[in-house]
């Protein structure tokens, strides 16, 4: 079972000065497991999210790529991150942003192009014919040559799902993929999520898009000031939470249900 | 190895023996003359906010008989250099005038138009920033032109337009050293009078850039203070 | 009594003022290389995160931004060299002053062009395992060049007509040209209007070209 966890963190923390946003995380990913992380604001599941590729640094704690530890123990208690590390931990484990944060000044190609030549070191006409593979993957083959500025807030998240997949990375991570996209655009993203969660790919998305959650997720984290208060699949945690807190923030998001 | 071997290995260059304590013992003399840079100053920085507050409005105005030369003076003075300025209106207007002006004077009335020139762009955009629907707002309730600008425009377009003022003054108090060079006896013209007699330039321009750097750098921080307040503010 | 005009001392001593303005745009331009080039470094040790770096770089950039450039151009020509027994070409001088007093400014349209690159840039770079020099080469650098531009040709418009500062050390630029004429000539006003022209008419359609190619190129952004 154990050969089968392909992220794993420990005790992780997180503060922002005096506030601890992450207090003792513990948490084992499996290969092919598909984790929905609900919350709701400030429960800390962005910036869980983050530190499994340390986009944010964990202010204490540690992580384990297929059974590696990140980072070396200082004498401390802390822990040290050399960049060449981490840039091989980022290679392994994509991210899809809230913001979509494409480069503005590459075509949807290039975009997709970017990481597969710079950091995998491919051949551009290999990186282009699988830039090519994945934008046609998620529906975007007739843009491969527009700019991001072109293209609608859906569409640019497409890409930049591509742009994640070109990595062929071991985990996927989405952070809010959905939330900063006009409510008709929503669709088209959850629709690329869930063909992806055929393939097998291990994937972890925070979101707060309940419903979708429900179908994708194989299993649900319910984040609350920091801790994970309920860890289970999706039809025990969305419909029998065992806490109070998870049943007021599924309420909340019932009440207004036609 | 004349001069002392200080360094192994090395050339014949001696270190200046520097003597800063001859300059501290005249600094009353620099310190005198700061009240003319500081006359320079204040006067271009008043002249600037006032007249560049008409100019600025001329800049902006429907009819082009009055937004044209307005226009035509404010790039006038920001595409010629100061020193030129300087210049041409203590050796060159008194051609035209027949008056002779007085150094200060020159100096003083091309610092002010300069500053005129400049804080008119500042107001410009300043107002131009405001966004059309608080002048729409406005005549909504019935209110004139001139009203409209001073109960809603100027006071939203002040709290931008402060960080470039304060970041002119500091233009403006590196070009008051310019008047030096057409014998307006300020810091700068002091300072050389007094290297030349005491044969003690780098102390001299040392002692003297410091000066500067504390008259101007309090106004630098105010400016960075207060893009700080108005970013946090969000205005 | 009406004054009469009369440009022919301006005519007559044509090349000593074209001989000038050469100088001007010699020193203009080499003015401009040393400062790109020193304000590189010194935005470099701004952004490092060291602070080693840092803050020296800071202290230096906020002295020469808070002081006269006019100061500068007599340390380096009269202070420096006295000092060490030596003498420094006026040109020398000037150019010294020049370079290291601009780069100042260059260096924060440098490090403001760059901090201006939202955040999720580098995230988004980071996240696909890229380095830091080639995430700044790749990603950053071309949004920021496009940011910069424009401070960036303000800034060199200033170092053009800080250049005539330069007269005040000998140096034989425009403004110094004009003054060795009119001491000849005694036509103050025809000369120093035509300085005043010659420099208006060079900033003023360098302005407006450089506002022309910005315009083009905030079109090409949203292509």
């Amino acid at each position: 079972m154990s050969e089968d966890v392909v992220l794993r963190v420990a005790d992780l923390h997180k503060s922002f000065g005096p506030n601890e946003v992450l207090k003792g995380i513990d948490l084992e990913v499996r290969r092919g497991e598909r984790i929905a992380i609900l919350g709701s604001s400030g429960s800390g599941k962005s910036t869980l999210l983050r530190c499994l590729n340390v986009l944010e640094m964990p202010s204490k704690g540690r992580l384990f790529l297929d059974g590696a530890a990140i980072g070396t123990q200082r004498p401390d208690g802390g822990t040290r991150y050399r960049e060449a590390e981490l840039n091989a931990l980022r290679a392994r484990v994509g991210m899809v942003f809230q913001q979509f944060n494409l480069f503005p000044h590459m075509t949807a190609l290039e975009n997709v192009m970017e990481g597969q030549v710079s950091v995998l070191s491919r051949k551009k006409a290999e990186a282009r014919a699988l830039a090519l593979k994945h934008l046609a993957q998620v529906g975007l083959a007739d843009k491969a040559d527009a700019y991001p500025a072109r293209l609608s807030g859906g569409q640019q998240q497409r890409v930049a799902i591509a742009r994640a997949l070109a990595m062929d990375p071991e985990v996927l991570l989405f952070d809010e993929p959905t939330s900063s996209l006009d409510p008709e655009l929503v669709g088209e993203v959850l629709g690329v999520i869930r063909d992806l969660s055929e393939s097998g790919r291990t994937m972890l998305l925070v979101t707060h898009e309940l419903g979708f959650a429900y179908h994708f997720a194989t299993r649900v984290l319910f984040l609350h000031e920091g801790a994970i208060l309920e860890d289970g699949p999706p039809e025990q945690v969305l419909k029998s939470p065992r806490e109070e807190r998870t049943r007021r923030f599924l309420d909340r998001f019932t009440a207004f249900r036609i | 190895m004349a001069g002392g071997a200080r360094a192994p290995g090395g050339h014949a260059m001696s270190l200046p023996e520097l003597q800063f304590g001859e300059v501290f013992a005249n600094i009353d003399l620099l310190l005198k003359a700061c009240g003319l840079t500081l006359a320079l100053w204040a006067i271009a920085l008043a002249a600037g906010l006032g007249g560049g507050l008409l100019l600025g409005l001329a800049r902006i105005a429907q009819r082009r008989w009055i937004a044209w030369p307005a226009r035509a003076f404010v790039e006038t003075f920001r595409n010629t250099p100061v020193l030129v300025q300087l210049i041409w209106f203590y050796y060159a207007l008194p051609v035209v005038t027949g008056i002779q002006l007085p150094a200060f004077a020159a100096a003083a009335l091309a610092l002010s138009l300069n500053a005129c020139a400049y804080c008119a762009e500042i107001y410009r955009g300043g107002i131009q920033a405001v966004p059309t629907g608080q002048w729409e707002a406005g005549r909504a309730l019935g209110m004139g032109r001139l009203r409209l600008l001073r109960r809603i425009v100027l006071p939203l377009a002040v709290r931008r337009m402060v960080p470039a003022f304060t970041n002119r003054a500091v233009e403006l108090a590196k070009n008051t050293s310019v008047a030096s060079i057409v014998t307006v006896h300020e810091l700068m013209y002091t300072a050389r009078l007094f290297s030349s007699q005491n044969y003690l330039p780098l102390e001299t321009f040392t002692v003297v850039a410091v000066i500067y750097f504390v008259l101007i750098y309090p106004f630098t921080l105010a400016s960075y203070a207060l893009e700080r307040r108005f970013a946090a503010s969000g205005a | 009594m009406a004054y009469v005009w009369d440009f022919s001392a301006v005519s007559r001593n044509a090349d000593i003022l074209l001989e000038g303005l050469g100088n001007t745009v010699i020193l203009s331009l080499s003015g401009i290389a040393v400062g790109v080039a020193c304000g590189g470094v010194l935005a470099a040790m701004r952004l490092s995160g060291r602070r080693v770096l840092s803050w020296p770089a800071l202290g230096f950039i906020e002295f020469y931004r808070n002081t006269p450039p006019l100061v500068h151009f007599f340390w380096f020509f009269y202070g420096l060299p006295m000092a060490f027994g030596l003498t420094l070409p006026p040109f020398a001088a000037a150019l010294a002053a020049l370079g290291i007093q601009s780069s100042a400014f260059f260096a924060e349209v440098f490090r403001g062009g760059i901090n201006s690159v939202e955040r999720g840039q580098w995230e988004a770079g980071r996240a696909l395992g890229m380095g830091r020099a080639r995430l700044m080469r790749r990603i950053i650098l071309p949004q920021a060049a496009r940011r910069m531009a424009a401070p960036f040709v303000e800034r060199s418009f200033e170092l053009v007509k800080t250049t005539t500062l330069a007269a005040a050390l000998a140096f034989h630029e425009t403004i110094y040209s004009a003054m060795v004429i009119v001491t000849t000539t005694y036509r103050p006003l025809e000369v120093y209007t035509v300085v005043a022209v010659m420099f208006f008419l060079i900033l003023f359609s360098a302005s407006q070209v450089a506002e022309w190619l910005e315009a083009r190129g905030r079109r090409a952004g949203t292509r």
